[in-house]
């Protein structure tokens, strides 16, 4: 034993001459750092109520609950997440992986109630004395527990297809679906705002399990019309899609499509296991009118029900305006063919260029079958009235668009301008610069509307796709008059719009007379929206008949008219658009069952 | 009782002449015989290092038996990672062990990395080191006052867990959380260092230093520790191997292994460090190697602080972790905690949750098989300070 070594330890005694280090004041706050992982917050303005916090905590301490004041809206379940802190470890992981950056913690960590119910609180609705604190953890801008990025969609290149009707799109791939659908979060927003509410986590997954036959299954639940829908869908479930706040929403219309794709057109009935169904099993006979997305939806699931089911078609061929409104390069003719024949190889008769109220009458239909449907759509032109409109040179994009689907030639001219700013008027601009690309060589369109870019109701890919195809989009005028001289269309003037809707959201434009444009054209095409003709019903049918605003039948939710055996749905009821249409279909299909069954 | 520290090695057999009896090679103890007591150590006892127990049967103040006693704490947390998705195994990792979650964290998202073939960024390998040193002398802290502790000297125990505080201050800047930090997630981590963290954390090595300076004069040099350290649970490099001692309390015994030097992880390669061993095998020698190494994990500090680049990325890019699959696969991911090797095993069966996990601690070993033999022989009294000299943790034994 060293003498050192006995006398060393008393050393200690030096500390007591220094300052102590025991924080002075316990009782008075000591805040987290700026980063602490303390009490939760939730800004309601921000969450959609996604349930990806609930799906991410690994201790079952979060359930999405109903909250007063919150409601449930497209995009919005209206649910909020509810915390257990008797669960709760703080990890942080809702706040990683919540996708609107509504969840962040704060620095906050002394809580003292009196009743262990409290600990179960709604961060954001309950009041706490965090909730305006600034600092606390979020996530921080370098990690990412979901993927923002969407997979790229390949696409022929602008001029490998702007002197044909090629398809654009060419579809994902196996990988890239796969990688595609990984990014779903399965929160299911999308299903509520789907006119059809289609299951479309379901179908993702199935894709991620490379399960495409149960895929494809889940696809005809409530949608006969993939293949048409994978490709031209309005995709409102896209716009809704949890991954949209934070980056870009998930392509659920691609991967619609590629299911689709991946099963051959002779396989359809074997996965679908319809092989049974040719001979219709049931007694009563329905009658549809309109060979488009609705009528051939209701027709579908009637057929499965074991309905014999007869339609009525004025066109050619069936499609309605997915085959005579939608130019091919968006969605090419054997696609449509492919949804169409499967569900004509069930048994559904068609008879074409029938039209309804000249060949047959409403009434004989009334007469030989238990129940129709009319789903006739909106394939009548609207016009300016401009003066001028009633030039021989001027035309309607829906007249044209047939045209060019028949097979017709159009005299096409060498300068166009074609007054829209929907996806319409999109495909007749970018239809008429391939035509005259083929004619002339050269591309000479001009497509103006009311709205603005920022508020033009065409899809973006559509304006820019149609810009890379060289058309002129120069949006923000009004027309106001056509010119001619000896009969001939000189151009189109216009004003400048500066209002579209007024306060109330009403259509009611207003312009700036001082700013004015002229666009030279020898041809004009208008594409301000779409008409019915609806003079398949006799004045007798009308006079049971009650209609609602801008002429529409009225119907109930079932899509049943006034006359209990006329159900009618599709564009001239809600849209429009393909899904709507299917989506009535459905639903009108599984209410003639209902009434027929009575 | 053979306290003469100098002999090497000398003393890891039990002296047997008295008692008990031997018969073939077993003690015979009969308690019946009013020779013997049996009683417990734990697991509510200041001396056990976390929730164990040791069944002692002692003979005046002679340990003549110990049996050791886990099943306090389970929580299951192997089983649990099963019904977990990967991205959820880290919140539950890191709880294996209080005082160094870190090396938990980091084995857990290495194994994972592997096995999904992810290429973890620099910066993030990076702040990864930091993290796992800074957790070695939080957890070193907090053995060197629970070792004085041990020896009845709580005064020191309160500097270090004060000082260790400091470093949770540290903690609690740069992860969000003091205790455990769940900082490591597959990929990378979750922050960036806030401003001024560097200067901070310098500042709180040079206080530590001086801590650990008074220390060294109270208690390394300190006729009290000598006499009960040196010579208490003598280590010789056969049983390293045997038992499969490893960390500190198998470089105390002249074995040159230390993963972070032998096998290089996060950026170890980088830092100039050297292996701290001793020959002499005892309590004591694990201590100073366990000091020196307190050194040095803060040298290691101040090195990344002056190499580490400011920005770059944090994590890799993951898949959508809800739908995450790893291929199928196992590998063993290990690194050094203050207790020695610390590893993961984990199996993946192409699923989106772990097969299975297996969380190799060294307290294993060294809490029940080393401690079992060591503890015979010595004096009840000495128990607390000869567990906590082989620094077990309970909760490793547990997972
Ligand atoms: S993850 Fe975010 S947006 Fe979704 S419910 Fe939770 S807090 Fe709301």
């Amino acid at each position: 034993m060293k003498l050192k070594d006995i006398l060393s330890p008393f050393n200690v005694w030096e500390r007591a001459a220094k300052k102590p280090w025991t924080i002075k004041d316990p009782i008075n706050d000591r805040p987290g750092a700026a980063n602490y992982r303390g009490f939760h917050k939730n800004d309601f303005d921000k969450c959609i109520g996604c349930g990806s916090c609930e799906e991410i905590c690994q201790n079952d301490a979060i359930d999405l609950v109903p909250v007063e004041g919150q409601e449930t809206k497209e995009g919005n379940s209206g649910l909020r997440p509810r915390i257990d802190y008797g669960r709760c470890c703080w990890c942080g992981l809702c706040v990683d992986i919540c996708p609107t950056g509504a969840l962040t913690m704060s620095n906050d960590y002394t809580w003292v109630a009196d009743d262990p119910e409290d600990y179960r609180f709604i961060p954001g609705a309950d009041k706490t004395k965090w909730q305006d604190a600034t600092k606390g953890y979020k996530r921080d801008e370098g990690i990412a527990l979901i993927n923002y990025d969407r997979v790229k969609m390949k696409e022929i290149e602008p001029e490998n297809r702007d002197k044909s009707f090629i398809e654009i799109v060419k579809g994902y791939n196996k990988d890239q679906a796969m990688k595609e659908a990984e990014r779903c979060l399965e929160c299911g927003i999308c299903i509520a705002t789907c006119p059809a509410h289609m299951d479309i986590p379901a179908y993702i997954a199935a894709i991620r399990d490379d399960d495409i036959e149960n895929a494809f299954r889940i696809l005809y639940e409530t949608n006969p019309l993939p293949e048409i829908c994978g490709r031209i869908c309005t995709h409102k479930c896209e716009t809704v899609c949890a991954l949209h706040h934070n980056g870009e929403p998930l392509a659920i219309r691609w991967l619609k499509r590629y299911i689709a794709d991946q099963i051959p057109k002779d396989k359809y009935m074997e996965v679908l296991g319809t092989e049974h169904l040719a001979d219709p099993i049931l007694d009563r006979k329905v009658a549809i009118i309109g060979a488009g997305p609705a009528g051939i939806s209701a027709a579908y699931y009637l057929a499965i029900m074991g309905y014999q089911v007869k339609i009525f078609e004025a066109l050619p061929d069936s499609g309605g305006m997915t085959r005579y409104g939608i130019p091919e390069y968006r969605l090419p003719y054997d696609q449509i063919e492919k949804d169409y024949d499967y569900i004509k190889s069930l048994g559904v008769e068609m008879q074409f260029s029938t039209r309804v109220g000249e060949d047959i009458s409403l009434e004989e239909l009334h007469r030989d079958y238990d129940a129709v449907f009319a789903g006739t759509g909106l394939h009548l032109g609207r016009s300016t009235r401009i003066p001028g409109s009633d030039n021989k040179r001027v035309y309607f994009a829906t007249d044209l668009l047939r045209e060019v689907s028949l097979g017709n030639e159009i005299d096409v001219a060498e300068k166009i301008v074609v007054i829209g700013g929907g996806n319409v008027a999109m495909d007749i601009t970018r239809t008429l610069a391939r035509l005259q690309n083929i004619k002339y060589g050269k591309v000479d369109v001009l497509t103006t509307s009311l709205e603005t870019e920022d508020i033009m109701p065409a899809d973006r890919e559509e304006v820019v796709e149609a810009r890379e195809e060289k058309a002129v989009i120069d949006p923000g005028w009004g027309p106001k008059e056509i010119e001619i001289s000896d009969g001939k269309i000189k151009g189109l003037h216009v004003v400048k719009c500066l209002s579209v809707f007024d306060e109330d959201g009403r259509f009611n434009p207003k312009f700036d007379d001082n700013q004015r444009k002229f666009f030279e054209a020898d041809m004009i095409v208008e594409s301000i929206g779409q008409g019915m003709d609806l003079s398949y019903l006799s004045e007798e049918i009308k006079s049971g008949l009650k209609f609602g605003p801008r002429g529409r039948i009225q119907v109930n939710k079932n899509f049943q008219s006034d006359l209990k055996w006329l159900f009618v749905g599709g564009d001239i009821i809600q849209g429009p658009d393909v899904i709507h249409g299917v989506a009535n279909g459905h639903v009108a299909a599984r209410a003639i069952d209902q009434f027929l069954k009575k | 009782m053979n306290r003469d520290s100098e002999s090497k090695y000398k003393g890891f057999e039990a002296d047997r002449s008295k008692y008990p009896q031997m018969e073939k090679d077993k003690p015979v103890i009969d308690l019946e015989s009013q020779k013997f007591i049996k009683t417990w150590q734990g697991p509510q006892h200041p001396g056990v290092t976390g929730n164990m127990s040791v069944e002692l049967i002692i003979n005046g103040d002679e340990i003549v038996d110990a049996k050791t006693h886990v099943g306090y704490l389970h929580r299951g947390f192997e089983k649990l990672m099963e019904r977990r998705r990967y991205i959820q195994c880290f919140p539950i990792v890191c709880r294996i062990c209080v005082p160094e979650p870190d090396t938990n964290e980091y084995c857990v998202s290495a194994a994972m990395e592997d096995l999904a073939g992810i290429v973890v960024p620099e910066k993030a390998l990076w702040l990864r080191t930091l993290n796992l040193e800074m957790s070695r002398v939080g957890s070193f802290l907090m053995w060197l006052g629970g070792q004085a502790g041990s020896l009845g000297m709580g005064a020191i125990g309160q500097w270090t867990i004060g000082m260790r505080d400091f470093w949770l201050d540290l903690f609690e800047e740069m992860t969000g959380g003091r205790v455990y930090h769940m900082y490591m997630i597959p990929g990378g981590v979750r922050k960036d260092l806030p401003e001024g963290f560097r200067d901070r954390t310098r500042e709180l090595i040079v206080r530590t230093r001086a801590l650990l300076f008074d220390i060294e004069k109270t208690f390394f040099n300190n006729a009290i520790v000598k006499a009960r350290l040196k010579g208490l649970g003598v280590i010789s490099p056969e049983m390293v191997t045997e038992y499969g001692i490893v960390g500190p309390s198998a470089r105390a015994s002249g074995i040159e292994d230390d993963i972070r030097i032998n096998n290089p992880y996060g950026k170890y390669a980088e830092l100039d460090m050297k292996m701290i061993t001793s020959d002499v095998g005892d309590a004591y020698a694990r201590a100073e190697v366990r000091y020196q190494e307190l050194h040095q994990s803060l040298d290691l500090i101040s090195q990344i602080m002056d190499k580490m680049p400011e920005g770059g990325k944090i994590q890799a890019k993951l898949p959508n972790v809800l739908h995450w699959k790893i291929p199928a696969g196992q590998t063993y991911v290990k690194a050094e905690s203050t207790r020695g090797e610390h590893g993961f095993y984990m199996v993946s069966d192409g699923t989106k949750y772990p097969r299975r996990v297996f969380a190799r601690g060294a307290s294993y070993t060294h809490a029940i098989s080393v401690l079992e033999k060591l503890a015979v022989n010595i004096s009840i009294s000495d128990l607390a300070a000869l567990m906590v000299s082989l620094h077990t943790c309970p909760p490793e034994i547990e997972r």
